[in-house]
């Protein structure tokens, strides 16, 4: 049986170290296997979250060899086996103890987002929607909140600026309420304020991480940037708008 | 109290091992390249069109009266304007047009941000960005925003280009295809599938509306939009190759001008 290096972030608050075990290794392995080795075997105290091993969860959020990954769809044998394999909580949030990251912040954000309004027209007639008009926005319907996204993101990451941007999971949530074909709020003024969809400069880290391979910027953020220059830099639409008698 | 780990400060730092520099390094050359060719080509002002070029004499006897006219030069301005003794090169005149669509282009945005801002160099590696950082949200970034005012002009430009296709076979006995001919249509069909991918236009022809089935407009509108898609997922290709194409077809033109090559009729009719 082979064996592989691990060197896995070991600390809290106050401050860490990394520390190297070496596990038993099997085929079709991944980084999560290796990290319940290390619990059941070596050391029952490392502290990580995970739930369903199926990528679908999207608690097992780490950085592994530097790269966002979730650790349970993570293959050992995708890294060279002579080197250690480096497993780091997320850097962007603060972290509670070993590779469990306190993400909090994203479930905060994401209270502040309207929920989708429907028109109240006192009809009692069921409500409606054609299969065409929510291809879109189920793409957005496959987040499962893993956050490597906003891990990733250079703005909340290297910027720290959790103060003025969303960041891309809540621009995809947004994206889903503001493209949905029954919901009456108008969620630009958000956009463009509090949530910051100026700040992405659009460098697609958000879509090369992201585990359910959302087109975060192309499909959300960008067409939720053209929607805000649509009201707000557009003087042609608003010329329009005017004489349509809209707002 | 929790705090969030950041031992790895400081820019290009990384946990990454892979080679992950290299994109924004051949991103950063080669736009550069670029770059440096097309400033020579505008400031040039010669060798655009082979009926003003040194070797025309040649030309007038192969019986070429049409265009062949680089790219960089098109639409054709022939009016001669001097500032200070300089003349003018007409291509700066329509420079500002394909620059501005290509900085201002989703796809290049991310290009430079990432290859010659530094924000980020690459996923997870630190860059410029700072505390102080905001984005597309302020100046000169906020221009951004204008993005679809630069399609526009750039989609006149395809059909502008379309005609100097048209031209190029044109003869004073009749009509022929060059070689010239299909080079001028490659950068026309590249440059087609360019901009027909754009994000502005996406937005512009059914990106916008949130219920496609509620009028035939609509659905219209929902067909469009899914055609725009097809190019538009397909974007950073054509912002390339359409970028090569550019080059190649000013290279071929240039070279036929200086009488390195000769356009090689492949048929008259
Ligand atoms: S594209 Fe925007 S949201 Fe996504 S990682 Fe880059 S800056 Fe952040
Ligand atoms: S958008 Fe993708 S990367 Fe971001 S939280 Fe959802 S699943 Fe995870
Ligand atoms: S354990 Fe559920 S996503 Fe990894
Ligand atoms: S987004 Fe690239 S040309 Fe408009």
């Amino acid at each position: 049986m082979s064996k592989i290096t691990l060197s896995v972030y070991r600390g809290d608050a106050n401050g860490g170290e990394m520390k190297t075990y070496t596990v038993d290794t099997f085929p079709g392995m991944v980084v999560l296997d290796a990290i319940h080795q290390i619990q059941a075997e070596q050391d029952g105290t490392l502290a990580c979250r995970w739930n369903c091993k199926a990528a679908k969860c999207g608690s097992c959020s780490a950085e592994v060899n530097g790269m966002p990954k979730l650790m349970c769809k993570t293959r050992v044998d995708d890294y060279p086996a002579d080197q250690p394999i480096v497993v780091h909580p997320l850097r962007t949030f603060p972290i509670v103890k070993d590779l469990v990251a306190d993400v909090s912040w994203n479930f905060e954000v994401s209270k502040s987002i309207p929920i989708l309004k429907l028109a109240d027209d006192g009809s009692a007639e069921p409500l409606r929607m054609q299969q065409v008009d929510v291809d879109r926005i189920q793409e957005f319907r496959k987040c499962i909140e893993c956050f490597l996204c906003q891990t990733v993101c250079h703005v909340l990451r290297d910027g720290d600026r959790k103060d003025i941007f969303f960041g891309p999971r809540q621009m995809v949530r947004l994206a889903s309420l503001e493209m949905h074909p029954l919901d009456v709020l108008d969620r630009r003024p958000m956009l463009r304020e509090t949530a910051g969809v100026g700040i992405c400069n659009i460098t697609k880290c958000c879509t090369e991480v992201c585990p359910e391979h959302i087109h975060i910027t192309d499909n959300a953020i960008i067409p939720l940037k053209e929607r805000v220059a649509d009201t707000y830099f557009d003087p042609v639409q608003k010329v329009l708008r005017w004489v349509g008698g809209r707002k | 109290m929790a705090t969030t780990i950041r031992d790895s400060r400081g820019s290009g730092k990384t946990a990454r091992r892979d080679a992950w520099w290299l994109q924004p390094l051949l991103t950063a050359t080669v736009l550069t390249a670029f770059i440096i060719y097309a400033t020579f080509r505008t400031f040039e002002n010669d060798n655009f069109l082979p009926e003003l070029s040194r070797n025309a004499s040649a030309l007038w006897e192969s019986g070429r009266v049409g265009h062949l006219l680089s790219p960089f030069y098109s639409p054709l301005f022939l009016v001669d304007w001097q500032v200070m003794g300089y003349h003018v090169s007409p291509a700066i005149l329509i420079l500002p047009f394909p620059l501005s669509f290509r900085l201002t282009c989703y796809y290049y945005r991310k290009a430079y941000y990432r290859s010659f801002f530094m924000a980020p160099p690459a996923c997870a590696v630190q860059g410029t960005t700072k505390k102080t950082y905001r984005g597309e949200q302020v100046f000169p970034f906020v221009i951004q925003n204008l993005h679809r005012f630069a399609f526009y002009a750039a989609f006149i430009f395809i059909f502008i280009l379309a005609y100097d296709v048209v031209l190029s076979m044109k003869y004073v006995d009749g009509w022929g295809i060059s070689l010239g001919t299909f080079v001028l249509l490659l950068n026309v069909l590249l440059l087609a599938g360019y901009t027909l991918g754009c994000h502005s236009l996406r937005h512009l022809v059914g990106g916008k509306l949130n219920c496609y089935s509620c009028s035939l407009a609509a659905k219209t509108r929902h067909g469009l939009w899914k055609k725009v898609t097809f190019l538009n997922e397909r974007h950073a290709l054509y912002a390339w190759v359409s970028l090569f194409g550019v080059a190649l077809a000013d290279l071929y033109v240039r070279f036929v001008c200086a009488g390195v090559i000769t356009d090689w009729v492949l048929v008259k009719f």
